[in-house]
């Protein structure tokens, strides 16, 4: 069940030199971050940092500004190797649970065949799901769907995997048990989640970095020891909780 | 079962009120002929209802086809290609502005006096909401899908195939429903500026001749198809979007 089901090696990905300037406003300059191959980073900071959008620019999804570098440790652009996790869980209302989860080969023009088919059940098992595949999106609760779009970024098999508070839609307790099945499913893979939630980095991140000020300043890496999804009353856990916050209330 | 009784209701209050209007002004058959006088007609004249009636529902099928074809199509290449929405939209607006029922008497003239200029003329009218009401869903792609569609790679047809036309579906569907409100209107006119059937021409025929009954009786025969058209419509977007829940609040359907 925890073994990771990776059909590639972890990939490591480097930003460097990255600068931001919106509206005139420098938001950060030559800003680095390291995503180590394998290990699940997660990225704090305050709304508006910019956080985000450094996520989108390994996403492929904005532009990224003169000097900033993205480079990967086997030298190859980024492009069509990442799985992508937003806030809203973007589910298609008109296609089922089963076809939401397969849509990335429906949009590359790719016939799912029976052990494509397979595998999204499979992963719809994981997520705890099994016997849903038939549904509609809006049959389901905020943190099935959520579910759904995780099994979704799964049947990606992608070697890099960003989300962006996945899980900030939910209530306490559904986030609580979504955070378990993400740390179990992704592990092994090359992870960058971006979070307003110190609690949430330090359950299921390998190494945590805060972001802030204005220019921004990437935090040194805390590595919260123990195997994720580390217990939210770990005593380690809470000591720490107490330093991300007043990291991030700088 | 109660709708209907509402609707039944409803109608009775209204046929009441016309036979009273006619009672209370005591106008002559050949001005205001009241309700009883136009059914009679209508059971008189069924035969020439009848045919005539074809003729404009022929019409109006067979123009809401073609223009929520070219509508849909118009939409969809304005959506995908840049070229066409630079040059096509400003055409598209600027069409809109010349009233479509000065164009009557020209469709008429090049067409001639039979159902093509009657369809051309539906056609016209069908053509710009159902355009519009697409190429606006199009455009209103939640940009969420659209961002986790470029990251796994689809390209833009795929997107516009699999995520943005499915989307806009909705907005099409209130485009065909003013469509088939819109469509009698323009086969009737048409039928008006010239033509040797049709209930449009029915009408025009009456009136010279002071069958106001007979007159009545067409325009009837008229609203039921524009409201049988509107409900079947109404029932076939229901149909093709069980997807897409019905904000109207329960209180609505309930007594």
């Amino acid at each position: 069940m925890l073994a990771p089901m990776l059909a590639m090696t972890p990939l490591s990905v480097t930003i460097s030199r990255a600068r931001l300037t919106y509206g005139g406003t420098r938001l950060f300059s030559d800003l680095t971050l390291e995503l180590p191959a394998g290990r699940t980073t997660c990225l704090l900071g305050p709304s508006g940092v910019g956080k985000t959008t450094l996520l989108r620019i390994l996403a492929g999804l904005a532009e990224p500004e003169p000097p900033t570098e993205v480079v990967t440790d086997d030298g190859r652009p980024l492009a069509g190797r990442i799985a992508y996790m937003a806030q809203q869980d973007l589910l298609l209302p008109w296609l089922t649970v089963l076809d939401n989860v397969l849509l990335g080969d429906r949009l590359r023009h790719r016939r799912p065949g029976p052990a494509r088919v397979e595998q999204a059940r499979a992963l719809l098992d994981r997520v705890g799901l099994a016997g849903r595949e038939r549904d509609h999106p809006a049959a389901l609760s905020g943190g099935q769907r959520q579910r759904v779009a995780l099994a979704r970024t799964l049947m990606e098999d992608k070697p890099l995997v960003l989300m962006d508070e996945p899980f900030s839609a939910l209530d306490a307790i559904t986030r609580l048990r979504l955070q378990e099945t993400a740390a179990e499913t992704l592990a092994g893979r090359t992870v960058l989640m971006v979070t307003h939630d110190p609690l949430e980095a330090l359950r299921i991140g390998d190494r945590l970095h805060v972001m802030t000020g204005r220019p921004a300043i990437m935090g040194p890496a805390l590595e919260p020891a123990g195997p994720v999804p580390r217990r939210v009353d770990d005593p380690d856990l809470l000591a720490h909780q107490a330093e991300l916050l007043r990291r991030l209330a700088e | 079962m109660k709708a209907l009784l509402r609707a039944v209701v409803t109608l009775m209050v209204l046929v009441a009120g016309w036979q009273a209007l006619v009672w209370a002004t005591g106008l002559p058959r050949y001005l205001l002929p009241g309700p009883l006088a136009v059914a009679e007609a209508m059971q008189r004249q069924a035969p020439l209802l009848m045919v005539h009636g074809l003729t404009t529902l022929a019409e109006i099928l067979i123009g809401l086809v073609a223009g929520v074809a070219l509508g849909g199509i118009s939409a969809l290449l304005l959506a995908r290609f840049r070229t066409a929405r630079r040059w096509l939209m400003p055409l598209l607006l600027v069409s809109q502005a010349i009233p479509v029922f000065a164009l009557a008497p020209l469709l008429v003239l090049w067409l001639g006096y039979g159902m093509v200029s009657k369809i051309a003329m539906a056609v016209l009218v069908i053509y710009f909401p159902v355009t519009t009401a697409l190429f606006d869903g199009l455009r209103r792609t939640d940009p969420g899908w659209l961002d986790l569609a470029r990251t796994m790679d689809a390209s833009p047809a795929a997107i516009l195939w699999s995520i943005r036309l499915p989307a806009a579906l909705p907005a099409f569907w209130s485009g065909v429903r003013v469509a088939a409100a819109v469509a009698p209107i323009g086969a009737v006119i048409g039928e008006w500026v010239g033509s040797s059937s049709g209930l449009g021409y029915l009408m025009l025929h009456a009136n010279a001749r002071m069958q106001i009954d007979l007159l009545f009786a067409a325009v009837l025969v008229l609203g039921l198809f524009a409201v049988t058209l509107y409900a079947a419509v109404d029932a076939l977007a229901r149909r093709a979007l069980p997807w897409q829940p019905d904000t109207q609040p329960a209180e609505d359907s309930n007594p």
